[in-house]
Parts: structure tokens; sequence; C-alpha cells
């Protein structure tokens, strides 16, 4: 079996008296692609903030290789190699590329000095690794220019700098043009083939089921549904799945209609 | 440290992809003027000022000691103004530091009046300063308070402390003239006040600090956006602490040179710096709402600042034209600094 890069278990969140989580169990495996799904509100942002340290758990265990942690942060969960692409993207728009890219892990020599060049290096090396470069922008750019692909373009190489085992995909494709999402996921392949993993949240499931190993789908702070790619033939069953969750035995008549819909695409 | 992209759309966007990335300005003036249009943009509101001053008066202006006066005050501004820039950078406001100023600079008279070397009192002043700081900083960032209020409150606190205590009594300090610290911090070298070398490796130093350290680097990201700092790892809680501490440290020295030069301390000392201070940071191209600054704009700022009074006064005009030209000089600088930031926004 893989190794399980992180893995949480009975994951409860509550803000005062509302639950976000209500005991959420999930697990990432070297070189897999995780599907994350789930309507507004289901819980996914919660589950991401747990997963990049930025949000504590109220209860539940998280552990990283199978070793449990203890004071999680959002460094902490940086440093054990899981890098997050938020959805809002988290950048600094008055700054420039390269203080995005290393922005809480700046390159540093003597006393904390800023070793400039090899940040402007490491940073054209990303850019272009990941193909963000087409337009005639430098490392010097203020990220407030750039458009919205070359902004995630910002946020993926930060992501991959420090070569992470897991990297958390918040909604990728959000805003993004064709052309981008297909470079996204282009991306996403390529770190699958790199041997490392991806958990990719998207409310678009056709997207999801395209590039997905695995699937998650959660409810209303739950796991509703966890299956392998073999037991989901096409994205029409998770379509259908998540309408059966939604309205739970109820509108029989949507469902028909929207079904007919989708097969006749 | 920003290219402008208007020019560099080279035709359709091209796959460049192959090329390393350059500066998208081959000539390094171009890029250098680009890169630091904040702080040249207030050296010109300067040097236009000064033109002024001395086509009104040209024989005042061309005399040294006006400069030496100015030379001698400027310095104790400096050392305030550049640390606000930090402060103001990392989305936040100090105006506590006249009362550390006054503070620290108190702690340094006590220390000389009971016969110690000054050399110790500089070194009781600058942990003063850090204490001082630490405590506003702590009580802004730890306690929630809107900084604006509660270093306000603070700056009447502890100037209330010193007046309570010193019951409004001044300190005459002058074992200090034939002190080896006087002479090294306080003295003349060819007619120059010493004190502003000593203000110019503060502001080199810091300008260091704010552009080219992991500390610069992490006050702009989390002026810039806090929620992607703290996201990314960065304890956005520590940072803003620690630009408060900077301004402790700042204020210490300033209090303490401005009680050399004068070898006296005053209850008040300090309390006439906080309107001019600020006016500088702004003057100088700071934006308020913070991400972005410049110390050396910050630096030419006070110089400006520091002239507005003494050259109005010279320039043959009476006193009431000074907080005319004060005001005067703030709006121009900041319509000029607008469409300079307009592009971040």
């Amino acid at each position: 079996m893989a190794e399980r890069i992180i893995e949480l278990r009975d994951i409860k969140k509550s803000y005062g008296q509302v639950y976000a989580l209500g005991g959420v169990n999930l697990s990432v495996d070297r070189g897999e692609v995780v599907g994350l799904i789930g309507d507004n509100g289901a819980g996914k942002s919660t589950l991401i903030k747990i997963l990049s340290g930025v949000v504590r758990p109220t209860s539940g265990e998280i552990l990283v290789r199978g070793e449990p942690v203890t004071g999680w942060s959002a460094a902490r969960s940086r440093d054990a190699g899981i890098e997050t692409v938020f959805q809002d993207r988290a950048l600094a728009v008055q700054q420039t590329i390269v203080r995005n890219i290393f922005m809480g892990r700046e390159l540093t020599g003597f006393m904390g000095w800023l070793k400039v060049n090899k940040e402007i290096e490491e940073a054209s090396r990303l850019m272009r690794e990941i193909g963000f470069t087409s337009k005639v922008f430098t490392p010097h750019s203020i990220v407030g220019q750039l458009s919205g692909g070359e902004r995630q373009g910002v946020a993926i190489a930060r992501a991959i700098y420090k070569q992470a085992e897991l990297i958390i995909l918040d909604e990728p494709t959000t805003a993004l043009s064709l052309t981008e999402t297909a470079k996204v996921f282009h991306f996403v392949r390529q770190v699958r083939a790199s041997g490392r993993s991806i958990l990719f949240i998207g409310h678009n499931i056709h997207h999801v089921f395209d590039i997905a190993d695995r699937f998650v789908v959660i409810d209303r702070g739950k796991v509703a549904l966890a299956a392998d790619r073999s037991q989901v033939k096409s994205a029409e069953d998770l379509i259908n799945f998540m309408e059966d969750v939604a309205h739970p035995g109820g509108l029989p008549g949507l469902h028909e209609a929207v079904g007919a819909e989708q097969r006749a695409r | 440290m920003e290219p402008d992209l208007q020019n560099q759309f080279s035709g359709p966007g091209g796959d460049t992809a192959g090329k390393e990335w350059r500066h998208p300005s081959d000539q390094w003036l171009r890029g250098f003027v680009l890169d630091n249009r904040a702080s040249l943009g207030t050296l010109a509101v300067f040097i236009v000022m000064m033109a002024v001053f001395m086509i009104a008066n040209p024989t005042v202006f061309t005399t040294w000691y006006l400069y030496s006066s100015v030379l001698t005050t400027l310095p104790v501004a400096l050392f305030v103004v550049v640390p606000l820039v930090f402060v103001v950078t990392c989305g936040e406001i100090d105006l506590s530091f006249p009362a550390t100023m006054g503070f620290a600079a108190w702690v340094f008279a006590l220390v000389v009046q009971a016969g110690y070397d000054p050399f110790l009192g500089i070194a009781a002043a600058l942990v003063t300063g850090v204490l001082l700081g630490f405590l506003v900083g702590s009580l802004v960032v730890y306690g929630g308070l809107s900084s604006l209020i509660a270093t306000l409150g603070m700056n009447f606190l502890l100037r209330g402390l010193i007046q309570i205590i010193n019951e409004g009594k001044s300190m005459a300090l002058t074992g200090l003239a034939g002190s080896t610290a006087y002479k090294i911090f306080s003295s003349q070298v060819f007619g120059i006040p010493v004190q502003i070398f000593w203000a110019i490796a503060f502001v080199v130093l810091s300008a260091m600090l704010y552009n080219r350290h992991r500390f610069g680097a992490q006050v702009k990201v989390v002026g810039d956006n806090p929620d992607s700092a703290q996201q990314m790892g960065i304890d956005v809680k520590r940072v803003r602490v620690k630009v408060f501490v900077f301004v402790g440290i700042g204020a210490a020295i300033a209090g303490t040179f401005s009680v050399m030069i004068n070898f006296t301390w005053w209850p008040t000392a300090g309390d006439g710096y906080l309107l001019p201070v600020l006016a500088s940071v702004f003057v100088g191209g700071t934006p308020t709402w913070g991400g972005i600054g410049t110390v050396a704009g910050g630096a030419i700022g006070a110089v400006t600042v520091s002239f507005i009074q003494t050259g109005v006064v010279a320039a043959g005009l009476s006193g009431f034209y000074v907080q005319f030209f004060n005001g005067l000089i703030i709006i121009l600088s900041l319509l000029g600094h607008k469409w300079n930031q307009a592009r971040y926004r």
C-alpha cells in the first residue's frame, strides 16, 4: 500500500453552536489525486483550512505519514510538505511575483538578509516549469497587474517550490479561461506523474471526474460518499448521487429531467 | 521595484517560455527611475521648494548657518520617520512615539545625572525604547485594539506619567559637554553636525532592512494582505509587534540625541515631533493603506518638512505663513503621489 501522506480522523469543527464539520475522516496517499466535492456550505473550505493549518479543529486527530501531530499550524503544515493553493489565491497584490512566491519562505542568508538574485533565478525557473510565461512579465512585475490565470500561476509556482508531497487545489479553475483551465489540468497530471499527491476541490463535477483517482463527497459537514474510480462509472453517477444527497427521495421529476439533459449532451 | 508593463507587451503574447526574465528596461537609468518613482517625486518636490526659497531670498539661502541649524535638528526626526514608514507599511500607525522619545530620554537623563557614563545612559534608553515599543505593540496586537486610538492613548498616558513624576521640571545635564559620547554623537566635524552622519547611516541600514531583509519583506506582505500572510505561515502578530518595537528603538535614539544637542531634558521632550514626523512619512510617498512604502522617500520627506519652517521665515515671510506652507506642501505631495499609487489598487 502506498504511503499515507495525511490522515484526518473524526475531525470536528464548530463555530459556537454551529457545526461546520461533524466528524470527518479523510486521507490522501502518495501519488493519488483525490477529488473533493460538495455543495456550497458543505464544509469544504473548513476542511481545507484545517489541512493547511489555518484553522484548528475542535476535536479529532491529524496524522502526517502515520504520526499524530500536535500544535498544528500553517507553518507546520507547510513544513510537513503540504502546500495549498487557496481559492482566493492568497496573494499580496501590491507585491512583486518574487515576493509572493517566497511569501513566508524567504530565501535568506546571513542574519536574515535576502538572497535577492537566487530568489529571482528560482522564480524564473518555477514560472517556466509550469508554463505560465506566455505574457511578457518579469519576476519584478506587480501581481495586481496580472490576469486571473497568471495569478493562479504565481500561486501554483509558490506551491511547488519546495517539492511539496501534497498540493491542495481549492477550486483552481474558478474564473479561468479554457486555455488556463487546460493548463491547470496539465499541471495536475504532471504532479501525479512525478509521484506526488493532489487534493482537488471543485464544484464542476465533470472537471473533478476527469482528473481524480478517488472521490470524496461531503455534505453538511460529513462524508457522504468515498469511492474509488472503479466504483463510479461516469460523471452523471456522481451528479445523480449529489442530487440524491441534496434532495433525498424527493423531486424525481427534476432528477429525470436533468439526467436526460446530461445524456443529450 | 516594479517595471512599467504598459510598454512591454511586444505584439501578440508570443511564447517567451524559453527566455530568461530580464528587467524590462535595458537602460538602467529608466529602470532606476521607475523603481524609485515615489522617492524621486519627493525629491523633485523638495528641489522645487528650495528653488522657490532661494529665489525669494538668495542671501540667506546661500549661508551655511541655515543648513547647519537644519542639520542639527533633522536627525532627531529621521530616527522616528524611518521606523514609522515600516509601521504604516504594515497597515498600522503609531502616535505614541513622542512620549516614548520623552520617556527614553528621561531614563538617559536620569542615568547621566546620577553620574554614570553617558554610554550606559544610551543603553538604558534603548532598553526603555524596546520595552515601551513592545508594550504598545502588544496592546495593539494581542489586545486587538485599533492602533490609531490605542497609541494615541498610550501617548497621553506615558506623557502624563512623566509630567506627574517630574512635576513639570526639566533636567540640565551640563556634564555631557566634555564626554566621549558627546564627541562621538553630537559634536561637529568640519562644521557639520556629526549626528547627521549617524542619521544617514540609520536611514541606509533601514532602507536595506526594508528592501533586502526578511523583516521588510514580511512587513510588506502583512500590510498588503494579512490573511494571505497567515495562510503562508507567517506569524502576523509577531511581525506587527516587531514594527512597534522598531519605532520604540528609533524613538529612544531620537530622544537621546535631542537631549545631547540641548544638554537639557524637558518633560515635553518629543512632543513637537508628532505632526512633522507624520507629515514626513506621507509627503515621502508612503500611502496610508499599507503594503508599500519608501524609506528613502520618508527621509527626503523629513528634509522637506524641516526646511519648510526655516525656509518660510528665512525667505522673509512672516511666521504666519509657516502653517500655510506646511499644508500646501503636504497637499501638493499627496496629489503628486496619487498617480503613482493608483496603479497598485
